[in-house]
């Protein structure tokens, strides 16, 4: 990885979107995946809320896997983003929801 | 990105291997010390009486409240340490109530002479004992705590994952394991690294997913802000621990000021759980109504730490913990996973060993880094100065702690009884050697590097037995007849460490003149003119 001629800077940006995919992407969609596990896993709020904790960093660590086992970088960043996008709306309308 | 998913896994294990290695290298070493640093703690204070008390826990108890009566009648809190288990004292604490604009009050411990029940005569030097150890493993040293939380938080997740991809890429290579390996120096790093691996691979595992889990609410604060708010965190805690429910005052609560001899609790709790069962008894809000004792059973009888019985200040008892909830129950099973203080003397070494097989795991992986990339490196006739980088951090560190903390034991001898800050000086020595080891890693070339730290290290460990001979009267021939293990079983813990360092000196010595020579075969026909620069292979 580290002799220059062999690795291109496409090979470079690459590997560089996959990072901060894997990195700020995954902890963005385990942030939502914990917000809304906490509010929809049954039993009392505090246990549910444990139980979401506890699981978060197995999610976080299966979308670095996946941000790095994927064919191409624009894979990476859709299997992120659009899981995270959908929880985020769902976390959107429960606020708005609790809110009105 | 690479072809296929095994590559694709190797290359994130390598990667995120070599990024996070040397502070998960740091982590694990400490760690690992950490399962003893009560034992490491009473080394370094030779001072503390040897082995042991022998005093009958009720006995233990009145001669306790006699004192706290005396000395902390306002304090907040008071806790009974009762000797038994890995504590050998009976020491009492208490927290004095906090002044206008602080959080806690003050805190004291005394550790208490069983003949008279005043505090013991000998006065132990001051020192960062096995806790430093135990602190820098999760908090690091020089920087706020938070940072270290984080950043050991970070490396840990980065652990998380490459053990995870390791295990992906190994179903692989284990069937490579007999088909084409053309070098052997490789290969051997290579089978050493997955062996250490998959021997302890539950451990590494359980280690490191609970690791996190310490700090979880830190890192992954969003299941509270997403159930209780912004801010909510003091409910979500009160709620979890049962907090928000008041104490039941039972009827007839006792007048003001009133608190029962503490053997009846004591005599209860034993009836409850065996003679000897019991750890401690803390008293909240002593001389007042509501005021609780708290008993805790000693450590060993269960995983998570449950065990508890609270009374009144008369000695009543009261409602003990509700059932808990599931969540709370696993989440009490990992933490204490992690900390281990259910564990008794067999599995508290057999936890120090799987400490020690992470923590060579950690310094294989990053040493095969170097290794598999040696052979481009000499034939480009230069080392890249990643490559150098690598090669240097990974003495400085994976030598380097260990010279460290021999420094840090030898320092708590040598250093001055008087000396002022005394406890600040022994880590200090320890980061000087460490970044000494650095600089001498930067200074020499790689092969030699390696062989004379690790002979430095070896020395270092090997003449600790010495030196506390020499400064103290338990040395071996003392303490081992005498059956006083703290001192023995470090010394003797530091003899198989010195030996073990050795070995690994000899054995690269031995094996150097092939390696080196043919790798410098190989440099020499790649590019005959190359002058040799400090950190490439010696000629």
């Amino acid at each position: 990885m580290s002799s220059k001629s062999g690795v291109s800077l496409r090979y470079r940006l690459d590997v560089l979107s996959r990072c901060v995919a894997a990195i700020g992407g995954g902890y963005v969609l385990t942030a939502a995946i914990t917000a809304v596990l906490a509010l929809t896993l049954p039993g009392h709020r505090a246990q549910a809320t444990l139980a979401a904790t506890l699981l978060s960093f197995a999610f976080y660590a299966c979308a670095v896997l996946w941000a790095f086992s994927t064919r191409t970088a624009t894979r990476a960043w859709a299997g992120i983003g659009v899981p995270a996008l959908l929880l985020g709306a769902v976390l959107m309308l429960q606020h708005n929801g609790a809110g009105a | 990105m690479k072809e296929g998913l095994r590559q694709c896994m190797a290359w994130l294990h390598t990667w995120a291997g070599l990024v996070a290695g040397w502070v998960l290298f740091v982590v694990f070493l400490t760690g690992t010390a950490a399962y003893f640093n009560a034992e490491i703690t009473r080394w370094m204070q030779p001072e503390l009486p040897a082995a042991g008390i022998s005093l009958p826990p009720a006995q233990a108890v009145s001669m306790a409240q006699t004192r706290l009566a005396g000395q902390a009648a306002g304090a907040e809190q008071w806790t009974v340490l009762l000797p038994g288990g890995r504590n050998p004292d009976l020491s009492v604490s208490w927290r004095a109530p906090a002044r206008d604009g602080q959080r806690f009050g003050r805190f004291q411990r005394e550790i208490l002479d069983p003949a008279t029940g005043l505090p013991a005569e000998a006065k132990p030097r001051t020192t960062g004992g096995g806790n430093l150890l135990y602190r820098i493993h999760y908090d690091l040293h020089y920087m706020p705590a938070v940072w270290g939380r984080w950043i050991v938080g970070i490396c840990s997740m980065f652990m998380l994952v490459a053990i995870i991809s390791g295990v992906i890429t190994h179903k692989k290579i284990f069937a490579d394991f007999f088909t084409f390996r053309p070098k052997k120096g490789q290969r051997s790093w290579l089978d050493f690294h997955n062996a250490l691996s998959v021997l302890a691979l539950p451990y590494h595992l359980m280690i490191t997913y609970t690791g996190l889990v310490i700090f979880m609410f830190m890192y992954m604060p969003f299941g509270i802000t997403s159930s209780y708010g912004q801010n909510q965190q003091q409910v979500f805690y009160d709620e979890l621990y049962n907090r928000a429910q008041p104490v039941p005052a039972s009827a007839g609560a006792p007048p003001l000021g009133t608190l029962a001899p503490l053997q009846s609790v004591l005599a209860q709790a034993e009836q409850a759980w065996g003679p000897g069962q019991v750890r401690s008894l803390s008293v909240q809000r002593a001389g007042t109504t509501d005021t609780v004792v708290t008993a805790t059973r000693q450590y060993g009888h269960s995983v998570s730490r449950n065990g508890q019985l609270r009374f009144d200040g008369s000695g009543r008892p009261l409602d003990t913990d509700s059932a808990r909830g599931n969540a709370t129950a696993v989440h009490a099973t990992l933490y204490a996973l992690h900390e281990g203080h259910f564990a008794g003397w067999p599995l508290r070494w057999l936890f120090f060993l799987a400490g020690i097989v992470g923590t060579a795991m950690v310094a294989t992986g990053l040493i095969l880094w170097t290794v598999k990339r040696r052979p481009r490196q000499a034939k480009a006739g230069k080392t890249h100065f990643g490559h150098g980088l690598v090669e240097c951090l990974n003495i400085g560190t994976i030598v380097g702690l260990p010279i460290g903390m021999a420094v840090y034991f030898w320092a708590n001898r040598l250093l001055p009884i008087e000396l002022d800050m005394r406890r600040n000086w022994e880590a200090h020595a320890m980061f000087i050697a460490w970044g000494l080891t650095l600089l001498y890693a930067v200074a020499r070339p790689v092969m030699r590097g390696w062989r004379e730290t690790l002979w430095a290290a070896s020395a270092l460990y090997l003449l600790l037995p010495l030196l506390n001979a020499v400064t103290t009267r338990r040395h071996l021939g003392v303490s081992l007849p005498a059956g006083d293990w703290f001192m023995a079983g470090f010394d003797l813990t530091m003899l198989a460490i010195g030996a073990s360092l050795g070995y690994a000196a000899w054995t690269l010595g031995r094996r150097k003149p092939v390696a080196a020579a043919a790798t410098a075969r190989k440099a020499r026909a790649a590019a005959p003119s190359a002058t040799p620069s400090p950190a490439q292979e010696p000629a």
